[in-house]
């Protein structure tokens, strides 16, 4: 390959011309190309990332506050989605360990994800601590407070999370606040369980279960998903079935976070500070 | 400690790349006819995929990740919409400066590795690795232990494939099923097989 | 004309991409449980194709050979996180679901293989004929997949219940190996055997021949 600074027609570097006659191989043609593809590419690149991307901010909100809704039975109510929110839904920052309310962040804009690996914002759990099996538990977390029509409230929803068969389970968990011991609704927003046997928990006969049970028993949590069926018994919730394992780890997360080391202390004091 | 071996069993058998997320299945199936050939690959592609992943974590975080940028003085920014086309570029300079590197000093290893090296930046299971790694944001030591584990799971599948296959010339296929469709298959059965793996907890 | 029909059409069944030439499996196998995602995943995969295919046939002649594969690349990956974008902005249900396997279509083997092996031959818009054909052959076996896939595993199409299962008080139990990722396996290979029963210039030749019990007596004697 030659050097390629010289043009065999003697052409101005300039010109198109020069460059046309060069051969392709050539280290200054190289670099050429390779400078404007990255420059074409990277004008479209940035282009559709920058002019999309409040789209899909506001997808990511909007997927969170639908799956806050459809715990709290909010969909049926008219309106748009910001609407129906800030009327009836109210985001309050909880400590975990006192279960009290706490001001030290902003809900809005606090970041559950960055706080567990925070050591002075966590707690790394033993084993035994451990049946959810998420490793950390976050100290402060994001609950919401629904409202009814009247503008009293009516039901706390905490997020939960545990690991399943396959995948962590997310989801929330709606708790009534008259009594900060009926359960009023339960959802996963993110799993990946076997189709069909673990995903089931997304099957709405199967989340339909949930509303009316009790959690605790003389302040010891007494819920649990367990074989066979349970209409007639306010603690226990049916087994999917064919899907023991996944069954097993929503028994574990939901326990986990009703109980001590989960929000059992904020259940037990929002009668008393909201009603 | 035992965390580390734990997602090493995880990606090497539970989450196996090649027979749970069907990744590098192209080269997994076209390739496997020998085993000699499949150990070639699984080696070329552990070794690769072992530099990759880190390489990745590297640059995902003190480029790519909001707020990675701070050391520049730019905290606000967030590329994480060009990870793809850095990672893929990464692969790529990482598989050529491996290339060049064996062909100079290792020259034994770059007979045995150089014809498979070119395979692997297409390789799916390469870039699949790095994206994995971006979904489940492991931390820098955490992305060597699955790097390798990786890498290690989908060789020791190719080379399983390619034993069945040897064998599996001496049998009576239908015609139609001969060669391709006996090997779809095979992969399924064995599949099936590394399913038996899941709900191991670790 | 005759012949941009033939470019478009010849990659459906003669040549099909994933049937024949083994390219762009991956997905096939781990986004066919569901047609809806399928079929998002066909159209993404099949533009993808189309747009490299001609961007990287526009640049063909002033693309230096030492740096082609870095061209290709740089081009298909502009172009996979353009189209990732998209779906993330206006199909975040589904996006959510296809994850890692959008980014994925850089590496599959179809983009890369069509733009090496023919857009770097071919004009243009031969180019995108032929990105689009090969787009719609993959799409063609991913549908077929998934509409067995889903049909028989969760007795729905598209989402929409067509047997009613007993989970949700019907009668259709469903199979749930199909739903599994295996599954899919089963299934191309299925379709392999079917097509080259019919297409018999398809089949393989026997790598190793058994002798018969009777030659093999015969030669020992």
């Amino acid at each position: 390959m030659s050097s390629g600074t010289d043009s065999p027609s003697g052409a101005s570097p300039f010109s198109l011309r020069y460059w046309r006659e060069m051969p392709n191989d050539c280290m200054p043609k190289i670099v050429l190309i390779s400078v404007s593809l990255c420059v074409v590419c990277s004008f479209f690149v940035a282009l559709s990332a920058i002019s999309l991307k409040d789209l899909q901010m506001q997808n990511k909100l909007d997927e969170k506050r639908m799956n806050i809704m459809q715990v709290a039975q909010l969909q049926d109510k008219e309106g748009s989605l910001d609407q129906i929110f800030s009327k009836y839904i109210e985001s309050r920052l909880v400590d975990i360990e006192n279960g009290t309310f706490s001001d030290r962040f902003d809900p809005e804009n606090f970041d559950v994800l960055a706080s567990r690996e925070d050591p002075g914002l966590s707690r790394t759990l033993t084993t035994a601590e451990d049946r959810a099996k998420i490793k950390v538990r976050e100290n402060f977390a994001v609950v919401y407070l629904v409202k009814n029509d009247a503008g009293e409230y009516s039901n706390v929803i905490i997020p939960i999370r545990g690991y399943g068969l396959w995948s962590t389970l997310y989801g929330f968990m709606a708790v009534s606040i008259a009594d900060g011991n009926t359960i009023n609704g339960l959802q996963f927003y993110d799993q990946a369980e076997t189709p069909g046997l673990g995903a089931e928990v997304d099957n709405p006969r199967w989340r339909g279960l949930w509303p009316g049970k009790k959690i605790y028993q003389d302040g010891t949590v007494k819920i649990s998903v367990k074989k066979g069926n349970h209409n007639g018994n306010a603690y226990a919730v049916d087994a999917l079935s064919g899907a023991s394992l996944t069954s097993n780890g929503v028994n574990n997360l939901v326990q986990f976070w009703t109980g001590p080391l989960g929000f059992q202390s904020l259940l037990q004091k929002l009668p008393q500070s909201l009603s | 400690m035992e965390h580390y071996l734990g997602l090493l069993i995880t990606s090497m058998f539970v989450e196996n790349m090649a027979l749970s997320f069907f990744l590098g299945m192209c080269t997994f199936l076209a390739v496997s006819k020998k085993i000699e050939t499949a150990l070639g690959l699984g080696v070329a592609v552990v070794v690769v995929q072992s530099i990759t992943v880190p390489a990745n974590n590297l640059a995902l975080q003190y480029l790519l990740d909001d707020g990675a940028l701070a050391w520049l003085g730019f905290p606000e920014a967030n590329l994480r919409f060009l990870s793809l086309i850095t990672f893929i570029g990464i692969i790529a300079a990482m598989v050529q400066i491996l290339e060049m590197f064996l062909d100079k000093y290792v020259p034994v290893l770059y007979n045995a590795l150089g014809v498979f090296l070119p395979l692997i930046t297409v390789n799916c299971a390469i870039l699949g690795g790095a994206l994995f790694m971006m979904e489940r944001s492991y931390n820098f030591p955490e992305s060597v232990v699955f790097g390798f584990g990786s890498g290690a799971g989908w060789a020791l599948a190719i080379v399983a494939i390619a034993g069945v296959r040897e064998k599996l010339k001496y049998s009576n296929v239908p015609p139609a099923l001969r060669g391709l469709g006996v090997t779809f298959i095979t992969a399924g059965l064995m599949s099936l097989g590394f399913m038996s793996f899941s709900g191991v907890q670790l | 004309m005759v012949e941009y029909k033939k470019v478009l059409l010849d990659p459906l069944v003669e040549n099909n991409p994933i049937m024949l030439q083994v390219l762009g499996i991956c997905s096939a196998l781990a986004v066919t449980s569901q047609m809806q995602v399928a079929f998002t995943m066909s159209i993404a995969l099949t533009v993808v194709t189309a747009l490299s295919n001609f961007s990287i046939s526009l640049v063909r002649n002033i693309a230096p050979s030492s740096i082609r594969i870095i061209i290709q690349m740089t081009i298909i990956a502009s172009l996979v996180i353009i189209v990732d974008q998209f779906l993330k902005a206006y199909l975040f249900d589904i996006s959510k679901v296809l994850s890692v396997f959008v980014g994925l279509i850089i590496t599959n083997c179809i983009v890369m293989g069509r733009a090496e092996a023919y857009a770097m031959q071919n004009p243009p818009i031969p180019s995108l004929i032929d990105g689009i054909g090969n787009g719609l052959g993959y799409s063609l076996v991913l549908m077929i997949v998934a509409v067995v896939r889903e049909f028989f595993g969760s007795g729905s199409l598209f989402g929409f219940d067509i047997l009613i299962t007993v989970n949700n008080s019907g009668w259709y139990v469903p199979n749930g190996l199909l739903l599994l990722p295996p599954s899919a396996f089963f299934l191309i290979g299925i379709m392999i055997w079917i097509v080259r029963e019919v297409r018999r210039e398809q089949i393989e030749p026997v790598e190793f021949a058994i002798q018969s019990t009777a030659q093999a007596t015969a030669s020992h004697l």
